[in-house]
């Protein structure tokens, strides 16, 4: 298992230690809205453990996965504001 | 009826019980013909079956006379359209009837008979035709029949619309009032309290039988499914032509795919249909025969997330038409009831033709074959 891995946010590649939640590296970019609620709310991580689904993000073109229980793999893609 | 010796001075003109769709749209009714109206309600607006429900404005065509009522509340609706507040997520988003195999396809072309021979406008789609109309569709599909001018709206709000404007003209609502009976001066609530009024109109939906007897409202339990927002996959209300079939089965529990998207991309899954099961409580066995044929249709559908099944019970009578004008054996009460899955469809028809007869008006279309008391109530699509 390689000690880091690649992935993309927004376009651009972001390097992470392996085993970093999608959530820790979106923020780690220098994210901190991670998408918008129905009225226009900024939305950004907030439980950390599946519950709350306000971390939603789009991952290898799959809309609202909770990016705080989902892994980082090399080459995954992730777009914030699905 | 009204205008003679049943006119009160101290009370209302008329007192609605049920401040569902079809209690809110005869509210409204009412306030415009400048009748003295109240609508009482246990719970909150549209708090019942109409809440529970799709909200899908649909000309049906199982029988002349559900076709007939469907058809003229739909051009209401959409009369009405341009007026409706954005909360109502008013859509004319058009109905796809899907055809799975070529008789269904032979199906298609006797709908597109009746529609096109009464002036509604339909186009018969092919297989490329439909998947270009609905890309998330599974191959293998035979064809399809466009219904233009069918639409989608948000039953709560649009009731609630309703409700407001009634309100604006006069008409008073009371919530938190519990009826216990009709009586002949109005009805009469749990704590003894009778609320005077000329006519009483029962628009209590799965509850109207508990109101008066000699009406049969039978409570056919649904399910409904609403995933989070996926903008631009689905762009219809699409239902299979096979929900006709089992549809109205009154034997046995039956699902169909039937699915509707809601203007913020939201998407509501469903049918089911159950008769004698009054458990509000959802079947998971039947949740997944559900959700199985909704995935049978558009694969696609496995990768999206729900956020919430429920359940409702749409009032239901024998012959699937429902009850419009005076009790037969009472003439101070009417009902507006028993709209089964089609309430919000045919609620505004159901008002007009509901004060139409109240006030001796000429209708619009013939309101005989919903009077209660029609002859035996047989099944219309016989």
């Amino acid at each position: 298992m390689p000690e880091f891995v690649t992935i993309w946010i927004n376009g651009s590649a972001v390097r992470v230690p392996a085993g970093t939640p999608v959530s820790i590296a979106v923020l780690m970019a220098g994210h901190s809205e991670f998408r918008r609620s129905v009225s226009g709310e900024p939305r950004g991580p907030l439980c950390g453990m599946g519950i709350c689904m306000e971390c939603r993000v789009q991952i290898d073109n799959q809309a609202h996965c909770r990016s705080c229980q989902i892994l980082c793999q090399e080459g995954m893609t992730v777009r914030t504001h699905d | 009826m009204l205008g003679h010796s049943k006119m009160t001075t101290a009370g209302f003109d008329v007192a609605i019980v049920g401040a569902g769709v079809v209690g809110a749209a005869c509210a409204l009714e009412c306030a415009r013909a400048g009748l003295r109206v109240i609508v009482l309600d246990r719970d909150p607006i549209g708090g019942g079956t109409t809440g529970a429900g799709m909200g899908h404005l649909v000309v049906m065509d199982d029988s002349e006379a559900q076709f007939a009522l469907t058809r003229f509340s739909c051009s209401l609706w959409n009369e009405r359209g341009v007026e409706l507040p954005p909360e109502v997520e008013y859509q004319k988003c058009g109905t796809i009837w899907v055809a799975a195999d070529e008789v269904e396809m032979a199906e298609v072309h006797r709908k597109q008979d009746f529609y096109s021979s009464r002036g509604v406008a339909v186009e018969v789609l092919d297989y490329r035709q439909l998947a270009e109309a609905e890309p998330n569709l599974r191959e293998g599909l035979v064809g399809g029949l466009l219904v233009r001018d069918d639409s989608v709206l948000y039953p709560p709000c649009a009731t609630r619309f309703l409700i407001e404007k009634a309100q604006q003209q006069g008409a008073v609502l009371r919530l938190n009032s519990t009826v216990a009976s009709l009586g002949s001066h109005g009805p009469v609530l749990s704590d003894g309290s009778v609320v005077s009024a000329g006519i009483t109109v029962n628009a209590a939906g799965i509850s109207s039988p508990q109101l008066v007897a000699g009406i049969e409202v039978q409570p056919r339990k649904g399910h409904l499914l609403i995933t989070d927002r996926y903008p631009g996959f689905l762009n219809h209300q699409v239902v299979e032509l096979g929900y006709l079939k089992r549809a109205h089965s009154v034997t046995s529990d039956s699902v169909a795919f039937n699915v509707q998207p809601r203007k913020n991309g939201q998407i509501l899954i469903g049918s089911s249909r159950q008769y004698g099961n009054r458990e509000k409580g959802i079947d998971a066995l039947l949740l997944r025969q559900m959700i199985r044929q909704a995935t049978e249709y558009m694969p696609e559908l496995k990768n999206l997330s729900t956020i919430r099944a429920w359940t409702g019970f749409r009032p239901a009578t024998r012959d699937n038409l429902p009850f419009i004008g005076p009790h037969p054996n009472n003439e101070n009460i009417c009902l507006a009831t028993g709209h089964e899955g089609l309430g919000i469809t045919t609620s505004l028809a159901t008002a007009e033709l509901l004060v139409d007869q109240l006030l001796k008006r000429p209708s619009k279309i013939p309101y005989e074959p919903y009077l209660p008391g029609r002859s035996g109530e047989r099944r219309a699509d016989a």
